[in-house]
Formats: structure tokens, sequence, C-alpha cells
């Protein structure tokens, strides 16, 4: 015998176990008067714990570096400090990079000068241009002299372009785009399946020579390097294990300038 | 600040599990919940030193997570369901377990957003009722009955009576 009717919002909190005991007592009796509405109340709670299990291995991920809450807070309350520790672990990189490996390095997006700047501004270039349909570059492939000629005029040194033919991609055109630390040359590539590359190049004040490290820019990576003054930065939509060796390519072929 | 890595700090493994199932993106999933915690630093001082700080902090992701959705999908590019990043969640060990596990996930993809945020909160995040409603900012009746809605709707769903129409893909891929 029940005191108060059984109600929807009963059945819900029976699922999820949020009864008090007397209430829960009565539920139960009522379910057991009741086998459809039983049957329900069965399939929901199915239900909860297929969703529990399908999300359970989620919570148990390691934390990415970017979510350490600790690190988080220290960087607002010390910004000042901040810039010498990136300075301190610049610096380590570029005795690690010296032996010539290859470096698994986020760049801080904060940082505002050398090649994280220059990463964030091949994926500016990026992120405007390669999904730009009319006029993706100014200067096209068959005017590639041209391109050069301007690019070394601005930016004050000879450029290359890289041939990237070897891993599928091909050099479409370029311009000079500006960027807060002067102009740079942008070149674009672009495979069989329409997939565009981008690659800025320009000169550095800062950070003239620095290994190679990845970034990630949304669904785009980018790979950004120095060396001996002019830094390079790729960006495309690719994984940033196929974007690495057609980065050694361009760092490759732009060594001989 | 120390009383907020007590208290914050343990909520993140859940706060991830909420994004990546409202997103199911792991990076966009992640990268929102460093966006909600950087605004929980900011913001620590102006909270309510008796508030609830789970709560408080769900609020900040929910809202984050819906202005995300809303402005992805006024922007009109999206990506179909089938694209999804399937391999962000996890997958039971047995066959047909997958299977199902791989009809649950469509189904909860195909529920009306507001059904699925109470779903999401009460059944996998173990929030009581009061406190989804806080998150949700809506009467707890509301919660109530879009939860009671949400789960005869995967229930039929499932057993195949409402699940025959596509779901409408919710992820929209941002650029």
């Amino acid at each position: 015998m029940t005191a108060r009717p059984i109600t929807e919002e009963d059945l819900q909190a029976a699922v999820d176990c949020r009864l008090q005991p007397t209430r829960q007592a009565e539920v139960a009796a009522h379910l057991e008067a009741h086998p459809e509405i039983a049957e329900r109340v069965r399939d929901y709670r199915q239900q909860r714990e297929a969703l529990r299990v399908s999300f359970a291995s989620v919570a148990e991920e390691p934390l990415p570096a970017e979510l350490h809450l600790g690190r988080m807070i220290e960087n607002r309350q010390q910004p000042g400090r901040r810039w010498w520790r990136s300075a301190a672990a610049a610096a380590v990189l570029l005795c690690i990079g010296g032996t010539g490996g290859w470096l698994l390095h986020d760049v801080a997006p904060s940082t505002s000068a050398g090649i994280a700047a220059l990463s964030q501004e091949a994926a500016a270039s990026y992120a405007v241009y390669a999904p730009d349909l009319v006029h993706p570059v100014e200067v096209r492939a068959d005017n590639r002299a041209v391109l050069l000629d301007w690019a070394a005029q601005r930016l004050k040194r000879s450029v290359t372009i890289p041939d990237l033919a070897a891993s599928g991609y091909r050099f479409m055109g370029g311009r000079v785009v500006a960027t807060a630390h002067g102009p740079a040359a942008m070149f674009m590539y672009d495979d069989d399946k329409g997939t565009r590359l981008v690659l800025l190049t320009r000169t550095m004040a800062a950070d003239q020579t620095a290994p190679m490290s990845k970034q990630s820019h949304g669904t785009a990576a980018g790979v950004t390097w120095a060396s001996r003054g002019i830094g390079f930065s790729i960006v495309a939509p690719l994984p940033a294990a196929r974007l690495q060796p057609i980065a050694e390519e361009v760092r490759r072929q732009s060594g001989n300038i | 600040m120390k009383d907020m890595m007590r208290l914050i700090e343990p909520l993140i493994p859940a706060l991830r599990r909420y994004a990546r199932a409202l997103l199911r993106d792991r990076t966009a999933a992640d990268d929102l919940v460093q966006d909600c915690l950087e605004r929980a630093i900011g913001r620590w001082h102006q909270r309510r030193p008796d508030g609830d700080a789970r709560s408080w902090v769900f609020t900040i992701l929910h809202n984050l997570a819906m202005n995300q959705l809303r402005r992805s999908s006024a922007r009109g590019r999206h990506m179909a369901i089938e694209d999804a990043d399937d391999e962000a969640l996890s997958r039971p060990p047995v066959q047909e377990d997958a299977l199902r596990h791989a009809d649950l996930l469509h189904a909860l993809a195909a529920l009306p957003e507001e059904q699925r945020s109470v779903i999401l909160l009460v059944s996998i995040e173990d929030l009581p009722y009061a406190e989804t409603a806080k998150v949700l900012d809506i009467p707890i009746g509301t919660v109530m009955s879009r939860l009671a809605r949400g789960r005869e709707r995967l229930r039929r769903a499932m057993a195949g009576e409402a699940g025959l129409a596509p779901p409408a893909p919710y992820l929209r891929r941002v650029q």
C-alpha cells in the first residue's frame, strides 16, 4: 500500500539510487505490481551503466601537460618568471637540438618572440590563405623567378623554394606576408587530394637557431625551427608524424643557401 | 590558491570526460577544459566561498561548450557523425558490446542537446539533481522532465523503435 502515488520522478530517482529508503521500498512494491514499468526502469538502469562504461576510461587517461592546474596557476601568478623559464628551456633545447635530434616540444603560444611567434604567424597565414579558393597565392608557381626576387628583396636575403615533389606536394606559388616581426615569405603547396601546406619563412631576431618543435593548431599541425638567423614554420592538416619528414626535407634543401 | 588545487584538481578527469562526451573530439575537449581551468583560476576569488566547487566549475565548462557548439553550428561547417573521433572514446573489450556501445553513442548523439547534458551530468558525472539544475541554470523540475524524456528516447532508440532516423551530427568541427 502506498501513501503517495509513484511519479515519473520517483522512477528516475530509483534508476539513480537517489530515493530515501522508505520511498525506495514503496517504489519497489509499485514495480513488483507493474511488470511493464519494472522493465522500463531496468532498461534505464542498463542504459545508465552502459553510458558509464563507455566514458569511464576518459577519466583514467593521464592528464596532458596543458591541464596541470598547479602549473597553470603558477604561470598566471608569476608572468615575469615564465619568460625566464622559457628562455632557460630554450637554452636547454638548443643544446639538445645541436646534436641533430628531432625534438617534440610544445611551444607555449603566449611566447611573444622567436620561433613560438613564427609558428603562430605561420598558423595565421595557413588559416587565411589555405582555405582561399580564389586567390590563395599572389604569385603562381609559373612565375617562380618573380616570387623569388620579391621575397629576396623584402627579406633582404636570398630565398629558396623547397621542392617537395618527393613528399607528394606540388608548389602552387606564394606571396610576401606581413608579420609582427617583419616581412615573411609564404609558400603554398598542395597534393593530389587538394590538401594544402603552408611554409612561412622570415629572418629571426630572437631564436636565431632553434631545433624543430611541433605545434598543434586545431586540426592542423605545425613544425617550426630556425637556422642561422632564418626561421621556418610549416603548417598542414596532417598528423605531426607525417609533417615531420616533410619539414626535414625543407630543412635539408634550405640548408644550402 | 591552495584550496583551488584541493577542490578543483581532483575534478579535472571528470571535466575532461564531460567535455569529451559533449564535443566527441579529444583535442577540442581538452582545449575546452584548458580554457575552463584558465577561467576558473581567473575567477576563483569571485566564487562564493560557501558555494559548491564542483557545480561552479562544471557551469563554466558547460557554458563554454554550449558557446562553442553554437558558434560552430552558426559557421555551418560540420563533421558527419561517422567521421567523429570514436577513438576518443573507450571501447568495451567484447565484440557484441562494442556494437551496442556504438549504437548507444549514436543514440546519444541523436538526442536534443538539452536532454544529452542532463543525462551526462546525472548518469555519468553523478551530479545530484539540484547540482545539475544549478549547472544548467534550469529549475529542478525541468532537470527531471528532461532526464525522463532523454532516457525514454535512448531506450526506444536502443530497442530500434525510434532509432531508424539517422542521428543529426552534433559535433561541429572547429577549423
